[in-house]
């Protein structure tokens, strides 16, 4: 089985999917002819010609306009919007029309797209390149919002998405794009090659949506997390020696409740992790449900830790980025409270 | 340097006419009618800066076509064409007065309008995909395949709404009929009228898109989008723009049609552009199977401004006596179109003052008939509406967990408790 890197693995996703099914698209800046700023569309252009993956204006709002009247014809699209930070002036098309195309017309007409973001920081770019908007997809009701936080689960991941019929919103974390990330950005660079996630199949597979991953199996406390922060998770457990159970939730919304549940039942503590802003940022909407279905199980109060309720800074990208020190911290809160 | 240089001010623009005074139209610049040219349809889109100027006419004040753009059409479409607006018109009439009744909650009439969708409609074929604003009605209105009592339970709201209730009254979805959902919100169908189009040539297939947009909303970004995409992908797109020169209470000016024309834009962004009469049905159909016959040869897009004038109030919420002149439409330099078509028809000894009104009357008996119809199916008044379940379906295509459990928690409720 051949080892691939994040990028590998979402480019042979497309690459399947274009293969497979005509109806199939794949466009956005820079996406065509050069294969993408971060390289995941490279070849496709040359392999499926320009009337399939294609180069297009910078204009978002279009981009992704576009995509719901193709989307409406009858082609599933799979876009990209550059960084996610850029989606803002899609807002109106993604949360007023993809979203909820379905439901007004009683299903006369649908909006089966992907729209992948490269999302998270870690990667020096300021406020403008690192942001993890998640939440603002996971409040709309209608959208699938996905982040995958390994190569096997991004080429599974992307092509569920693809053959989904609901429109779907791909957070690709693109600080892991070339290996895993555990939070340490003053040790060497771990590529994706000594992973055990890293073995991607060629051909096509799927990861189902709404089906979250026990990463870590453990007694002690429950992480609830995903992306880049699942192995700033797993650090954690081994820094301090508290045997966490590591939960890669993969499927933020709709999501796989009965995994999350299951696991708090049995640890009893709960650790909320998230790279994005605190204040009604995802982990809210987790603690509030775990609160509601194990509150009788629960031996300590849930902890969040998430990034700062700031602009994500450049100079002090490291004091922002929730890393295994204020992970350790977390754990040990919950356990001895 | 001798003096102080101008103290700057704030250009804020508005129309000539406000309630108790007389509208200057001059500033519509009309042009007579069949002075305009008409080019062949592999013109170089840059060269259409006349035709987004002036204002291609075809029926003079004598009701004559006359011109290049008088089209070659059989007197039996026009007849039909005719019929169709007055359909229009009539239902328009029917759903207000059950507006007022309190039968139906909201409604939105095109009166003046009816001549762009009605005509336009006769230009495209099937299969082809409209994307309407809500003013578009006639391009359902003029078919026969579209039962007027289920368009009146979309308007009622209640168990027969093909729309399940999701959507005020007037938000229509018909893919059978080539008529995109409505969305409520605007433009945002203008640069999706661009997708879909794009998707006909990704496909090879042969049908085309056409958008529609207000003179209001061209300020939005989506217009701009849409341009820019239609000109990029050369896409198989009609983009209409209908400039009835007011959005509620902002007059056109606002949206940026001061000194300008709304098809001005389309020429600078690439696109072969036309400014139509939008009273002159003739007009109306010509310049459509114009901007039609160019998608469909791979000539791309066109964007066409029809120039009318909202002679209704913006919806059932609104009262134009508030911001503007009360006779207003009586001076509209363009007229009724439906008048002038049917001038047009009884020149030509093929409508009679007595079918007009025969026709009046059979339209007339053919609503109350329908609304009568469709009233047994209640409305959202009498509480005969969709059942519960549909408010939690096609949020997804399968409803996932946690709609199940919200379902079940609202049909607990009920009925109040």
């Amino acid at each position: 089985m051949a080892t691939m890197t994040m990028i590998q693995a979402l480019r042979s996703a497309m690459d399947v999917m274009l293969g497979r099914d005509a109806q199939v698209v794949v466009f956005g800046e820079d996406v065509g002819y050069f294969g993408g700023v971060f390289r995941c569309t490279e070849g496709l252009q040359a392999k499926y010609g320009q009337q399939r993956v294609f180069d297009s204006p910078i204009a978002e709002g279009g981009i992704v306009g576009t995509a719901i009247g193709m989307a409406a014809y009858g082609l599933r699209p799979v876009v990209e919007v550059q960084f996610a930070d850029y989606f803002y002036p899609a807002s109106d098309q993604i949360v007023s029309e993809a979203a909820r195309l379905r439901y007004r017309s009683a299903g006369d007409f649908t909006a089966p797209i992907v729209i992948r973001m490269p999302c998270g920081g870690g990667i020096y770019g300021g406020q403008t390149h690192s942001q993890s908007p998640e939440a603002l997809f996971t409040h709309v009701c209608g959208l699938r919002t996905v982040m995958p936080s390994n190569p096997y689960d991004a080429k599974g991941l992307l092509i569920a998405a693809i053959e989904c019929d609901d429109p779907v919103i791909f957070l690709e974390p693109k600080r892991i794009y070339n290996g895993p990330f555990d939070g340490h950005h003053d040790r060497p660079v771990v590529p994706w090659s000594t992973h055990p996630k890293s073995e991607v199949p060629e051909g096509h597979y799927t990861v189902a949506l709404e089906s979250a991953s026990i990463v870590r199996p453990g007694d002690d406390l429950t992480v609830l997390t995903y992306g880049t922060m699942v192995y700033v998770a797993e650090a954690a457990a081994r820094e301090t020696g508290i045997d966490a159970e590591v939960i890669d939730l993969r499927s933020l919304w709709p999501l796989d409740l009965p995994t999350l549940v299951e696991s708090v039942k049995k640890t009893g503590r709960c650790v909320v992790l998230h790279e994005a802003t605190r204040t009604s940022g995802f982990g809210a909407e987790l603690t509030a449900l775990i609160q509601e279905h194990c509150f009788f199980h629960l031996e300590a109060p849930i902890e969040r830790v998430t990034g700062y309720d700031t602009p994500y800074p450049h100079a002090l990208e490291w004091a922002y980025f929730p890393g295994p020190a204020r992970v350790s911290q977390a754990y040990r809160k919950v356990m001895w409270p | 340097m001798p003096g102080h240089p101008p103290k700057l001010h704030l250009h804020v623009p508005g129309p000539t006419g406000r309630p108790g005074q007389a509208t200057d139209f001059s500033y519509l610049r009309v042009s007579a009618a069949g002075e305009v040219p008409r080019p062949a349809v592999d013109i170089v889109p840059s060269h259409t800066g006349t035709m987004a100027w002036k204002l291609i006419r075809v029926l003079d004040d004598s009701g004559r076509a006359v011109g290049p753009w008088a089209p070659q059409v059989e007197v039996e479409a026009l007849r039909r064409g005719l019929r169709a607006m007055l359909r229009t018109r009539a239902f328009d009439a029917r759903m207000l007065i059950a507006q007022r009744q309190k039968k139906i909650s909201f409604y939105m009439q095109c009166l003046g309008e009816e001549a762009i969708a009605v005509a336009h409609a006769q230009a495209l074929q099937s299969g082809d995909m409209c994307f309407p604003s809500y003013r578009q009605q006639g391009l359902l209105l003029s078919r026969d395949d579209i039962d007027l009592v289920e368009l009146m339970c979309q308007l009622l709201s209640n168990e027969r709404d093909p729309i399940r209730g999701r959507q005020l009254p007037v938000m229509y979805s018909y893919k059978r009929a080539g008529f995109f959902s409505i969305s409520g919100n605007l433009a945002t169908q203008f640069v999706q009228a661009v997708g879909w189009a794009m998707a006909s040539a990704i496909q090879g297939d042969t049908k085309i898109a056409s958008g529609w947009i207000g003179d209001g909303s061209t300020a939005e970004a989506d217009f701009h989008n849409a341009l820019t995409f239609a000109h990029v992908y050369r896409a198989p797109v009609i983009l209409n723009v209908v400039n009835n020169q007011w959005a509620i209470s902002t007059f056109q000016a606002l949206a940026g049609g001061e000194g300008t024309t709304f098809a001005a834009r389309g020429v600078g962004a690439g696109i072969a552009s036309l400014r139509v009469d939008g009273n002159d049905f003739l007009a109306v159909l010509a310049a459509s199977r114009w901007a039609a016959e160019r998608a469909r040869r791979n000539l791309g897009p066109t964007l066409i401004e029809w120039v009318t004038y909202r002679a209704g109030a913006h919806s059932t919420s609104d009262d134009p006596s508030r911001y503007r002149p009360a006779d207003e439409w009586q001076h509209f330099p363009l007229g009724d179109p439906v008048m002038r078509l049917k001038q047009h028809l009884t020149g030509l000894g093929a409508w009679s003052q007595d079918e007009h009104e025969r026709t009046l009357k059979a339209l007339d008996a053919e609503m109350s008939a329908a609304l009568k119809a469709a009233q047994q199916f209640g409305s959202v008044q009498d509480g005969h509406i969709p059942p519960l379940a549909t408010m939690f379906e096609d949020v997804y295509k399968d409803m996932p967990p946690h709609l199940r459990e919200q379902m079940r928690q609202a049909a607990a409720h009920e009925g109040g408790s």
